[in-house]
């Protein structure tokens, strides 16, 4: 039995310990906000914040997160989430918004360790999320904007 | 450069193994094989009189793990760490940071575990994500990428490139040092390094005490 805190309530998992972080999220939990894309990570799309910085939860088995806190796209919150959500639907970042959570969910860490980012941190932070609808050039001025937008 | 050392390898085993006998290409191949995968225990160099010679053939062996793609890929000339036997650019594309642990936002942590992690559901040729506890980059002044085994040695006896160790130190590190272990047992689909961490210790510990000669080339 594994015993995790998700968005803020604790949460219980008593299934195989292999058992994907992601798989929890959406399967039992029945948050279908985080995407799965590959399953190994390399897209981005299952990221999370485990207890504060990003990770992958499509190669996060269960039994490794045990007393670790879970944020996902639902639960995301803050001063940094709040202003990419403004500069997120400011610019119209998504096209088909399938990689959309896990940019944010990346985008909002960025902005809670590095407040004023470059565009070398941009593209440090955001190279393993990608998008197929090459969303990008959206993405990185939305965290400029989101950037811009908590100063002062 | 693979291809010269790997002559030089075949090379080499033909003076131990051959000792002057003529050997058929098959099986000069045959060996060559089957001794990449595995290391010679650091007594059976004993037979080489010569102590500097010994002390060269000792490396040598120890070479098979040094430059094995499990080492050398965390060893990187650039920024940016390679990946799989064929030593290609990591993907996706992560780079140094401080302390060798990633960029902020995207760290080693950001999907390597303190364990190597079996994938679910995926194709046969991607069977785990690799971890350890202590995943990060080798610091660039330890860099090996592109260089021959010559240079690497030279490097590892220079405390300014070796992280200030002593030659026990050296030692110690190679014999114990658990992300060094990891290459013995890199997970599922990955090629562990030949022979094992005890063994490895041994030929460098040997090599130290035989005054750590380093090859010409
Ligand atoms: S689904 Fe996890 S990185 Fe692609
Ligand atoms: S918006 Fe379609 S994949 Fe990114």
């Amino acid at each position: 039995m594994v015993t995790f805190t998700l968005n803020g309530q604790e949460r219980t998992f008593d299934g195989d310990p292999d058992t994907p972080l992601l798989w929890v999220i959406r399967d039992f939990e029945k948050l279908t906000g985080t995407k799965y894309g590959c399953g190994v990570a390399q897209c981005g799309a299952c990221t999370v914040h485990l207890d504060g910085t990003p990770r992958r939860s499509c190669v996060t088995p269960i039994s490794t997160i045990e007393g670790s806190e879970v944020v996902t796209i639902e639960g995301v919150s803050g001063t940094e989430a709040d202003a990419v959500k403004t500069a997120w639907t400011g610019l119209d970042v998504p096209q088909c918004g399938y990689c959309q959570s896990g940019q944010i969910m990346s985008a909002v860490a960025l902005l809670q360790m590095v407040p004023k980012p470059t565009d070398a941190d941009i593209d440090g932070a955001m190279a393993g999320n990608i998008c197929r609808c090459a969303t990008y050039h959206r993405i990185r001025a939305a965290i400029h904007n989101a950037a811009s937008s908590m100063e002062g | 450069m693979n291809w010269k050392l790997a002559i030089t390898g075949v090379a080499t085993l033909c003076l131990f193994v051959g000792a002057g006998t003529l050997l058929s290409p098959a099986s000069v191949a045959q060996d060559a094989k089957i001794d990449a995968k595995t290391l010679k225990p650091a007594a059976s160099f004993q037979s080489i009189a010569n102590e500097r010679e010994r002390s060269v053939a000792l490396f040598q062996e120890a070479g098979k793990v040094i430059q094995h793609p499990r080492c050398v890929n965390c060893h990187p000339a650039t920024d940016r760490p390679l990946q799989g036997v064929n030593m290609h650019p990591h993907q996706p594309p992560v780079f140094r940071g401080d302390g060798g642990m990633g960029l902020p936002g995207m760290q080693c942590t950001t999907c390597h575990s303190a364990e190597n992690t079996p994938v679910v559901g995926q194709a046969d040729t991607i069977k785990s994500i690799p971890g350890n506890p202590a995943w990060h980059l080798a610091p660039i002044e330890m860099a090996w990428v592109g260089k021959s085994l010559a240079q690497i040695c030279q490097q590892i006896k220079d405390p300014a490139r070796n992280g200030g160790k002593t030659m026990d130190q050296i030692v110690e590190h190679m014999a114990h040092d658990e992300l060094v272990g990891w290459g013995w047992k890199p997970g599922a689909g990955r090629e562990p390094v030949p022979g094992t961490q005890a063994q490895f210790g041994e030929l460098i510990s040997a090599w130290v005490k035989s005054g750590a000669a380093c090859p010409a080339s």
